[in-house]
């Protein structure tokens, strides 16, 4: 239990998979000037990395370990997120409208998303089992969804604010991430 | 389009990172210092040459459905050629770079050169424009890298040129400094564009 608590707080706080790891920088960039859209996205990662993560680990240890397959994990992996992207848009569409409205732009951005092709291949090198590798995949999408809100909330007011010119759009985002990142360096050391 | 013009928009006009805002993770997870950066740069740039070969060969045969997972097998295949080459002749910067080289397959230049130019043109001219886009993210990779070391440690690619007892300004080779030196050089480069 407590090795759970602590793989939970190490991947949100203390090893944040956009300020520290630097995966999944594209969406966070590209996704966070409102709110609302931000935890659309943060929504959208969480389902479909957690899922991502769980077939990923069956699929390692069910068939590359045994057929000493594993040189296949990119290309294996990799296809099955995609296929995986492209299921969830079709079940989300037919079962629940309403959730397919709130996440369904989101969802095609996912495949080129490297924090869940990073999760799954993290959670295989870190030879973690299937709990702690669900648990693992479930904290850093929600450590995702965390920092894009929180820079959401950031941006919005930055509309506001009379930046210098050569500074405007992605060159203060990038520095605002930066501040950020080091207010979340406070958390290092919490857990080792 | 000549050939010159296909090889050299990818270095400055088109630069993938500082003007295409493409591959960022990459960009900001290995550039501690400019080797890290470099062996980075390579190694995207042998599978961004090797795909757009690949596909622009592939072209005619592939279906238009299918298209964006042909091309990703395909990218894959040279990715994990890469890892183990890396992991063999190179193990120190392999282990340094660790997770982010199995995902150059989700790094959107490959797939946008793929999708934007091999699949469209000569097997010479994709090959080209491989290499000239490639070499503008190991250059921009590398740029990055060495300003991080000069003032993070002090260094230039490993040799300290401020005595030994001295430390850098430690939070450029950290994670802030990543974000943050990457928001002044393209604040930068999109002053001098707008001035030239």
């Amino acid at each position: 239990m407590e090795n759970i608590i602590l793989i939970i707080i190490a991947a949100i706080f203390v090893n944040n998979i956009v300020l520290a790891q630097f995966l999944g920088i594209c969406p966070f960039l590209g996704v966070s000037s409102k709110i609302n859209t931000a935890a659309g996205m943060g929504g959208a990662v969480l389902f479909v990395m957690t899922l991502a993560t769980i077939i990923t680990f069956l699929i390692q240890h069910y068939i590359l370990n045994p057929l000493s397959l594993g040189f296949l994990q990119t290309i294996t992996f990799i296809l099955v997120i995609a296929a995986l992207v492209q299921m969830v848009e079709i079940i989300l569409k037919k079962v629940s409208p309403s959730l397919y409205q709130a996440l369904g732009i989101f969802l095609p951005l996912i495949t080129t998303n490297c924090a869940v092709l990073g999760v799954a291949i993290l959670v295989i090198q870190k030879q973690f089992n299937l709990v702690e590798s669900v648990v693992f995949a479930m904290a850093n999408a929600v450590g995702f969804t965390l920092a894009l809100i929180i820079f959401a909330g950031i941006r919005e007011h930055l509309d506001l604010m009379g930046v210098p010119k050569g500074m405007r759009g992605i060159p203060i985002a990038l520095v605002v991430a930066g501040l950020l990142s080091l207010a979340f360096m406070g958390f290092a050391g919490l857990v080792k | 389009m000549n050939k010159w013009t296909i090889f050299s928009r990818g270095i400055i006009r088109e630069n993938p990172v500082f003007a295409l805002l493409l591959g960022l993770c990459p960009t900001l997870g290995v550039t501690s210092s400019a080797i890290n950066g470099m062996g980075m740069g390579l190694a995207t740039m042998f599978v961004l040459i090797m795909s757009n070969m690949m596909i622009s060969l592939l072209k005619n045969v592939i279906p238009d459905k299918v298209r964006i997972p042909a091309f990703i097998v395909v990218i894959a295949s040279f990715v994990t050629m890469v890892d183990f080459i890396m992991a063999g002749f190179a193990p120190g910067i392999h282990e340094q770079l660790g997770l982010f080289i199995p995902l150059i397959v989700v790094n959107c230049v490959v797939l946008g050169r793929a999708e934007a130019f091999a699949n469209k043109n000569s097997v010479l001219s994709s090959t080209i424009d491989g290499a000239g886009m490639g070499l503008g993210f190991t250059l921009a990779l590398t740029l990055l890298g060495a300003i991080r070391e000069i003032l993070g440690s002090g260094a230039v690619f490993g040799m300290k040129f401020i005595p030994a007892s001295a430390d850098g300004i430690l939070v450029f080779i950290l994670a802030p400094g990543a974000f943050i030196t990457l928001g002044f050089l393209i604040a930068l480069i999109n002053h001098l564009r707008k001035t030239s």
